[in-house]
């Protein structure tokens, strides 16, 4: 980073050598985490996969960890994630483009300082007091009486709590792609007699889309990992439904059901808890260079 | 001057249809929409609030604040978890400062733009992205098993600092990046060395960041649920922790166990422990304000 170098570069004194190579150790952590993070998920999804086949896992439809005949098809809880993150980008997206169009384009700068902060309230809730709110009145007083047959615990009702907890992502990430924008292609818009309304969607949107869509992304790879508050919402029921009025299990469901009980290590369980956990790392690694990505590729660059 | 225009370039002109009524009731629906949405937001906020400081506050009493969980309601009290919290979160500082803020140092001082800068770089971008519970997964292997610290309190902060690391090393790098280039040319005019200018000059300067940034990120911490599962933080502890050898328990563990429970009366301690996690997440942020103006006050450039 600095452009600065040292002048008369004799020998190094050690004492220099020595805190370089503490500060290069330190940087070096975040390697090993990742190696660790991913030698660990191999190493014990490989001692599952000796026992139940990878095809077996990646196409079973019956998902039974804790009562027998154990059945260890993965489908039942992808499908799951899946719809809970589905529905939560239905929530999130409208939602936080248009807040983050409003704080790009339309907000005063009074109104931002006002709104920014109360966005990152919203975001730096825990997780587990979404859940609760989840169980506490989104289940039992929204849902109950807005769609019939719902349950105490659903696909629907994480779904929306994972949207409001995504929301603020793409609301922050799409208004800077969009405050990215140059004024000059603005200020051509309007020259050429362009409304308002028409230089956000016909100039500022098409020009940030690549910034839109990465946050659209990112927050489908939160939506996938996130853990509390899907556990407290939408249950423990394993079951391959499309039905967004049941009740199902995620992979992260899953992941803390199998913690929280006394499974003893080296168990079939036990095992199942790395492969799913494997599974659940390589879909959001997945998204998350898929956001690097499309930001990358598809950058207007000015 | 009509005559030479051709029949290509009139079309449009003939076809254009100024109508800024329409268009601009178009844009006004729209600043409509805006506004609703950000009204859905902020009234979602509200009635999380509402709904549980509503159930907190008949529950919200010293009783509460210095009891042990309890399988009876009433008697029951959030004392072991919130020391929990609180031991957790200093650990998790304590850990995370040196080596975030070493790490920083390397990245936005030492290093040049060379592949093995560039592939640290992207890896600490990459880790931010690692759901929590993954980490979890990881502290279990290496911590609780792999080191032999068993379901303690070390070992869970010690996970949490592996998670919250990436944040620290990010906002210190850019609060490092706003200290002037002038700043570091002064001092090594002066004769300093590579690390006498970082430690006497960048630092110094960068602090208020830093801080600000390890504050935000115990904040963060505090709130961490999901990996504490998987290293053991237990749902049911009576006694005060301490860090080596005993099980241990936090707040956001107490709220999911007591949310768990679909009697009322816990669905209200769920909401009163909600509230003491809220209000010292609260004054986590309201120190790292304070903080950022009180010590950037005499720095300006």
């Amino acid at each position: 980073m600095t452009t600065v170098s040292v002048p008369f570069t004799r020998r190094t004194p050690l004492r220099e050598r020595l805190i370089e190579a503490f500060l290069f150790l330190s940087a070096a952590v975040g390697i090993l985490t990742t190696v660790g993070i991913v030698a660990v998920l191999v190493f014990e999804a490989v001692e599952f996969f000796r026992e139940i086949p990878l095809v077996d896992y990646l196409t079973g439809t019956v998902w039974s960890a804790s009562i027998k005949p154990f059945r260890f098809g993965v489908l039942p809880l992808m499908t799951g994630t899946l719809l809970v993150a589905g529905i939560a980008l239905l929530v999130a997206v409208p939602f936080g483009l248009v807040s983050g169009i409003y704080l790009a384009e339309y907000a005063s700068p009074r109104i931002r300082m006002l709104l920014k902060p109360l966005l990152e309230l919203i975001a730096g809730i825990p997780t587990v007091v979404l859940g609760f709110f989840a169980i506490n009145f989104i289940s039992p007083v929204l849902l109950k009486t807005l769609v019939p047959g719902i349950g105490g615990f659903s696909v629907l009702a994480g779904g929306i709590v994972v949207g409001i907890l995504v929301t603020p992502l793409i609301a922050s990430l799409s208004e800077d792609a969009m405050r990215a924008v140059p004024r000059g292609l603005r200020e051509g818009a309007v020259a050429m007699g362009a409304t308002k309304f028409e230089v956000v969607r016909r100039v500022v949107v098409p020009a940030a889309l690549s910034g839109i869509m990465a946050s659209i992304i990112l927050a489908m790879s939160r939506a996938v990992g996130e853990t509390m508050a899907v556990v407290l919402a939408v249950g423990a029921n394993p079951q391959l439904t499309l039905d967004v009025r049941e009740s199902v299990q995620t992979m992260t469901a899953f992941i803390v059901q199998i913690s929280l009980g006394d499974t003893p290590a080296g168990s079939l369980q036990f095992k199942a808890l790395f492969a799913v956990g494997a599974t659940l790392f390589m879909m959001t690694l997945a998204l998350n260079l898929l956001s690097d990505r499309v930001v990358a590729r598809f950058r207007n660059r000015y | 001057m009509t005559a030479n225009v051709p029949a290509s370039a009139a079309a449009p002109a003939a076809r254009f249809e100024p109508n800024l009524m329409r268009r601009k009731l178009a844009g006004t629906i729209f600043l409509g929409v805006c506004l609703l949405a950000i009204g859905v937001l902020l009234l979602t906020l509200a009635v999380l609030l509402w709904d549980i400081l509503s159930r907190a506050l008949p529950w919200l009493d010293a009783q509460f604040l210095t009891g042990a969980p309890s399988r009876r309601a009433e008697r029951a009290g959030v004392l072991p978890a919130l020391v929990g919290s609180i031991e957790i979160a200093l650990l998790v500082a304590l850990i995370t400062f040196p080596i975030g803020v070493a790490a920083a140092i390397y990245l936005e001082e030492y290093a040049n733009d060379n592949r093995l800068s560039r592939l640290l770089r992207t890896n600490i971008a990459n880790l931010a992205g690692v759901p929590s519970i993954v980490y979890g997964i990881f502290g279990l292997a290496l911590f609780v098993r792999g080191l032999g610290l068993g379901f303690s309190l070390l070992a869970g902060a010690m996970t949490l600092s592996l998670l919250i690391l990436p944040v620290v090393i990010i906002a210190s790098m850019e609060a490092m990046r706003a200290v002037p280039q002038a700043q570091r040319e002064a001092a090594f005019a002066l004769g300093g060395s590579r690390w006498q200018v970082v430690g006497g000059s960048v630092l110094p300067a960068a602090a208020p960041g830093i801080l600000t940034g390890i504050i935000l990120a115990m904040a963060r911490a505090i709130g961490e649920t999901a990996p504490l599962i998987l290293v053991g933080a237990v749902t049911f502890v009576t006694f005060l922790p301490n860090p080596i050898d005993s099980g241990y328990t936090v707040l956001p563990i107490q709220i999911f166990q007591w949310a768990g429970d679909p009697r009322e009366d816990f669905q209200s301690l769920a909401a009163a422990a909600i509230t003491v996690l809220l209000i010292l997440m609260f004054v986590l942020n309201a120190v790292a304000i304070i903080i950022r103006a009180r010590l950037s006050r005499h720095l300006t450039w």
